[in-house]
């Protein structure tokens, strides 16, 4: 059976969508991409509103994109907005109003969200991906406000980090220079070399980088014009990398306009995008530069396709995310060891318990996540642990979370350590609704018992049977060791397992000798 | 060496396009005079210089008056200004004139006569009972659609219509005092001009309508004495150029612009030979125009009568019989055309072959359950088009549909606006032309929701969507459902709706952005494939070529060793045989009963040759003011085709003239060559074609349907 599927992205300058269909398992085809430019971001970023006009063209635009669809009977629609959307003040208020002109409810992501997208389309290309991972690669995303950098090491995923150095911010800020064209590129190296040297200390170190992948609107649109006059689709070398930098700076914006077939004014943006991938290239000193040309519309019809299990992916996504958590945790210290134990200790608590609180994978997912993460504030201060958790977390991105999900995270992590807050009390400083914030009571009670049950951080629990009898969640150990302590401080972690559960959590101590 | 791209553009290797355009209009007056043309066929082709001849005053005489009037001093391709262009065309023109009316009278006349067909040229030499008949006549039909008009102190010269024939006349009150007043009426355009005597066969006369009324004129001006009786016909300056920018609604200012396209500068005054010298000072003084834009003609005005004396039944032996498009061997009647072309591309070649697989193409998808959109680019349409009436029932069977109907195709604004509407009326989403650009690419495309996801078929063609002209014209049509093209077309289609540019294109070239480039990209690469000692070759056929870049690319190409062959049926500002400058390129223009429409383009390629088919003609209007389009033709098979087309025309021997060293054009020297006539032999092709499928289907054994799912 054919299913349609259409993506809209309602970008900061651009309103784009694309139409998919799907036929059966991992067959794919994009039917059609239709793009209006329409500057959303510069109104938003600097007033907080739109105005009426552009809420007017907008909803005019989506109600021929609307017309579009119907013509093309999509089974289903995804619309997501971006910074200009998410920045907005009165963003509900102007969502909703589009929503009752034009019947297109847009979603608004948050920026680890909407990379996370763009990450996984290419992800998605699969094997082609993870080749390339084999070698130390830098992932480079390249947005209007704002770059991406996310950095893999033997086909993990070990850090990701955003760096305000969007084409149209880099452009914004070259108006204000008011730099001479002849130094132009001068002036935009020292403004990307600044930052990227603090990147380079803190994140890259000594790591070699064989390859970059670039997503971005310029420079894609460049390969995809040479696509057919180099040999390998989508790929540069840094030599030709090198030769096309040249082309760009030895000829006038109209020729480069002429000779990619691009307008002039995209051609100032298409330089600025180049000189920072170059800026780029000569910290990493990468070889080649891969260049898919995936847009965020493509990443919208993975994620719908993936959750419409269409399409099955060869890629581990949850291992990226969990690679994320462990560089994190390593990055402030925490103790792998006991982590280790944790997280297994969790987990099986959880898999028992599922009669209880009926949570699924990616609930399981964020246990384990808390689990590594759980003592990552101790770098900061070993007295407020939790709430320096929960501020560290809250403040690291974890590529593929949605914001809502890392503040679930943080919260699991920070009741572990400090006492539970109840939902009226919790909402007056969060933006967690009713399910996630009882997801995070669940997860916490399941938590907080595991890291009763190692108390002593000396892993005495290692082997532990968790089973579930009616009224009863029976912890057996099976070690030698004195268990004294775990026992003595026991009571006090089970009481809110049992407040959440109704069920009691108690230990027996099986001696095998 | 130096630089040497500057020396191609010297103006001296460039002809002045109106000049080239005479000359194009005397290989069609060259046809009226062939003697081995059914003398009908030579009537028709008198007829279109006639009326070529017209829309040439009206656009480009109308256009170069304008540019003297606005001080514009700049020269052309050719180094002229407009003052020295008209000065040398006024001449020519008054030439050609002579030439259409000697060849009238000297040679049409007597041989139609010698046929027993007897024009009657005044109405002084009626019988008296044919004079009856006349005059009854002129009671029954014409009288009551005449509108006469007398010229005194309280009545002001009154509007004369653009391009209409009418009668002057001198006439005096019959109670006055002899002081001479002017009179005229037009000569309705709605009645035969050409009216038919009571004859026996084998002798029969005709007399053309001003004559009728000349006769009859005295029953206009009742009180007054007729003192002279002329006819006269006025063209004025009618092209439209509209601030497409100022035009808030771009539909009522062309709506506008028809209505006063009458009011125009006159710029050609034509009179009968012998008219009364005081009648002529005054409608020189009224229309204040130049002598040398008046016309003395010796005979009829507006040959364009010729071809409704052409429809006269009878005279069938004296007529080149009338070609029936043959039927297309892949797509016989009643196939399933979606199911034809996913077994691969097909061509089409009119009007050899059949255009009804086109009508038939919307006329499938207006009913396919499957088909979710249909759109389509409409230039000039056929009045009562069958294809408009299937888009609207498209629209009413809930399909998407979109048209682009171009309000700016020339002369046909009226009619496109009435299809326009209707089609809105319908439910189809019609998109008004753009701004600052006219859409001559002729594309549709119909989306498709197959088993296996969307598909899409293409339809892309050098010729007009009319199933009227397809009968006349030689154009290319190119079926396909390849993704690339598919792709392309659902671009071209976003663009046209107002969105931005897809990120990169696949197969097709677009004007006016890309197109230009594209051309001279291919013709460079042949130049760089002969300086490096490769096969060069260039083909190229097209109805015009003057676009300065294109032609400084053809030279330098031409100059490093491309053998350039160019097939142009009308206006070449390129010159052959220049030392050093365009001695490998040969132009040939193919005049014949077919009009030479189809745009192919041939590129060697160092050995993997390709072939292009497009709307656009090598013309600066066509590349950078238009929307046009550029296709591959990749099938090996559907090259072939097209490549034997080229070599067709190239070899004929018939109808060929070809562009010498001097910038004339002489038939191809037949001596020791057989006679080929390129149009004849693929009529002949078409037809086999279309046999050899019929056997086949004659042999056909019978199929048993089988088990359905």
């Amino acid at each position: 059976m054919v299913r349609t599927f259409a993506a809209i992205d309602v970008g900061s300058y651009e309103l784009a969508m694309k139409i998919f269909t799907f036929s059966g398992k991992n067959k794919m085809q994009e039917v059609d991409h239709i793009r209006h430019r329409l500057d959303l971001g510069t109104e938003t970023y600097s007033s907080g509103k739109l105005s009426c006009e552009k809420v007017e063209e907008l909803c005019r635009i989506l109600n021929e994109y609307a017309g579009i669809m119907r013509s093309y009977k999509v089974d289903a629609y995804k619309a997501y907005g971006t910074s200009a959307i998410r920045e907005m003040e009165n963003r509900d208020i102007v969502l909703e109003q589009i929503a009752q002109r034009t019947g297109i409810e847009i979603d608004v992501i948050s920026n680890s969200e909407q990379r996370y997208l763009d990450y996984k389309s290419v992800a998605l290309r699969g094997t082609e991906f993870d080749k390339i991972l084999e070698k130390g690669t830098l992932f480079v995303d390249v947005g209007g406000g704002s770059i991406q950098l996310s950095l893999f090491d033997k086909g993990t995923l070990t850090t990701t980090q955003n760096l305000r150095l969007g084409v149209l911010r880099l452009a914004e800020r070259l108006h204000h220079i008011n730099a001479r064209p002849s130094k132009l590129k001068k002036v935009l190296s020292e403004i990307n070399d600044a930052q990227l040297s603090v990147y380079k200390k803190i994140y890259l170190k000594d790591r070699e980088i064989q390859n970059i992948i670039l997503v971005d609107d310029y420079l894609s649109r460049w390969m995809e014009a040479q696509k057919g006059n180099i040999g390998n689709a989508g790929y540069v070398t840094k030599d030709g990398y090198g030769a096309f930098m040249d082309y760009l700076s030895s000829r006038s914006e109209a020729e480069i306009g002429v000779g990619l077939g691009i307008s002039e004014e995209n051609v100032r943006l298409l330089f600025i995008s180049a000189v920072l991938v170059q800026c780029i290239l000569k910290m990493t000193e990468a070889e080649t530069i891969w260049i898919p040309g995936v847009t965020l519309c493509d990443g919208i019809a993975y994620e719908y396709a993936q959750e419409q299990k269409m399409v099955i992916s060869e890629h581990d996504f949850e291992k990226d995310i969990l690679d994320c958590a462990l560089n994190i945790s390593k990055r402030y210290m925490g103790s792998r060891k006991r982590a280790a134990t944790l997280e297994s200790l969790t987990m099986k608590i959880f898999d028992v318990t599922k009669k209880l609180h009926g949570l699924g994978k990616r609930e399981r997912l964020y246990l384990r996540l808390a689990a590594i993460l759980h003592d990552c504030g101790k770098y900061i201060s070993m007295v407020s642990l939790g709430e320096c958790s929960y501020q560290i977390i809250m403040a690291t991105e974890i590529i593929g979370l949605s914001h809502m999900e890392r503040e679930m995270i943080a919260n699991i992590v920070r009741f572990n350590h400090e006492e539970f807050l109840y939902f009226e009390e919790l909402s007056r400083s969060s933006s967690l609704d009713k399910q996630a914030y009882l997801t995070v009571a669940k997860l916490t009670a399941i938590l907080r018992i595991a890291n009763g049950l190692d108390r002593s951080h000396k892993q005495k629990f290692k082997d532990v049977k968790a089973v579930l009898k009616e009224t009863e969640l029976v912890l057996t150990v099976d070690t030698g060791e004195d268990i004294t302590l775990e026992k003595g401080l026991f009571e006090d972690r089970a009481t809110f397992f049992e407040e959440v559960f109704n069920v009691k959590p108690v230990i027996r101590q099986k001696r095998n000798l | 060496m130096g630089d040497t791209k500057k020396d191609y553009r010297n103006p001296a290797y460039y002809a002045n396009r109106e000049m080239s355009w005479i000359l194009f209009n005397h290989r069609v007056l060259s046809e009226a005079r062939d003697k081995n043309i059914p003398l009908f066929e030579r009537l028709k082709f008198l007829s279109i210089t006639a009326s070529n001849l017209d829309e040439f005053f009206m656009i480009r005489i109308a256009a170069l008056k304008d540019m003297v009037n606005a001080g514009y001093t700049k020269t052309d391709i050719a180094g002229l200004t407009a003052g020295e262009q008209l000065k040398e065309l006024n001449a020519r023109i008054h030439e050609m004139v002579e030439l259409q009316y000697s060849t009238y009278n000297r040679s049409l006349i007597p041989l139609l006569e010698s046929h027993g067909l007897h024009v009657i040229k005044k109405h002084e030499q009626l019988s008296k009972a044919d004079g009856a008949f006349i005059d009854s006549y002129f009671e029954d039909n014409v009288y009551p659609v005449l509108t006469p008009m007398a010229v005194d102190s309280s009545r002001p010269f009154p509007l004369i219509r653009n391009k209409s024939l009418n009668l002057g006349a001198l006439v005096t009150k019959k109670e006055g005092e002899g002081e001479l007043e002017f009179a005229t009426v037009q000569v309705p355009s709605v009645l035969p001009r050409v009216v038919e005597l009571p004859s026996e066969p084998g002798n029969r006369r005709i007399i053309l309508l001003e004559e009728i009324i000349e006769r009859n004129i005295h029953k206009l001006f009742l009180n007054y004495d007729i003192i002279c009786v002329h006819p006269f016909r006025i063209m004025r300056n009618a092209d439209l150029t509209i601030d497409e920018d100022e035009a808030a609604d771009l539909l009522k200012e062309i709506e506008k612009q028809i209505k006063k396209r009458q009011w125009g500068e006159a710029i050609r005054l034509e009179v009968e030979a012998g008219i009364d010298k005081r009648l002529l000072k005054f409608l020189r003084e009224e229309l204040s125009i130049h002598q040398e834009s008046i016309y003395t003609i010796d005979g009829p005005l507006d040959l364009t009568f010729l071809m409704k004396m052409y429809g006269l039944e009878g005279f069938e032996d004296l007529k080149t019989p009338v070609h029936v498009p043959q039927p297309v061997p892949e797509l016989p009647a009643g196939t399933d055309i979606f199911e034809a072309v996913r077994k691969g591309d097909i061509l089409l070649h009119h009007p050899y072959q059949t255009f009804t697989p086109v009508v038939e193409f919307i006329r499938q998808a207006a009913k396919d359950e499957n088909v979710l959109a249909i759109k389509q680019t409409l230039y000039r349409v056929s009045g009562n088009s069958p294809i408009i009436s299937a888009l609207a029932q498209a629209a009413e069977n809930g399909k998407q549909v979109s048209v682009l109907v171009e309000l700016k195709a020339r002369f046909d604004e009226e009619n496109n606006i009435v299809w326009a509407r209707m089609l809105e009326k319908a439910g189809c989403h019609v998109i008004y032309g753009l701004v600052g650009l006219k859409t001559h690419s002729k594309i549709t495309l119909v989306v498709r929701r197959e088993e296996d996801g969307i598909r899409r078929y293409v339809h892309l063609g050098t010729g007009n969507y009319n199933d009227a002209t397809a009968k006349l014209y030689t154009d290319i049509g190119l079926f396909t459902c390849s993704d690339a093209i598919g792709e392309d077309a659902t671009a071209v289609f976003n663009m046209l709706s107002g969105y931005s540019e897809p990120l990169h294109w696949n197969r097709l070239a677009l004007a006016p952005l890309w197109l230009k480039d594209r051309f001279l990209y291919l013709i460079d690469r042949e130049r760089r494939n002969a300086a490096e000692g490769r096969e060069a070759h260039i083909i190229a056929k097209m109805n015009s070529l003057c676009d300065p870049d294109v032609i400084a690319a053809l030279y330098e190409a031409g100059s490093a060793g491309v053998k350039i062959e160019l097939i142009i049926r009308g206006i070449c500002c390129l010159k052959v045989g220049i030392p050093g400058v365009s001695e490998n390129i040969t132009v040939r223009s193919i005049v014949g009963n077919f009009l030479e429409h189809s745009r192919i383009f041939y590129f060697e390629n160092g050995g993997c040759p390709e072939v292009y088919c497009s709307s656009a003609d090598w013309m600066p209007r066509n590349l950078e003011r238009r929307v046009e389009i550029l296709f591959p033709v990749e099938q090996e098979e559907l090259k072939a085709k097209l490549l034997h087309i080229l070599q067709s025309q190239l070899r004929d021997t018939v109808k060929a003239h070809l562009l010498t060293k001097d910038g004339t054009y002489e038939k191809v020297d037949r001596r020791g060559k057989e006679s080929y006539h390129s149009q004849e032999a693929f009529c002949l092709e078409a037809a086999e074609l279309a046999e050899e499928c019929k056997e086949e289907e004659n042999r056909r054994v019978f199929i048993p349907e089988r088990h359905h799912e």
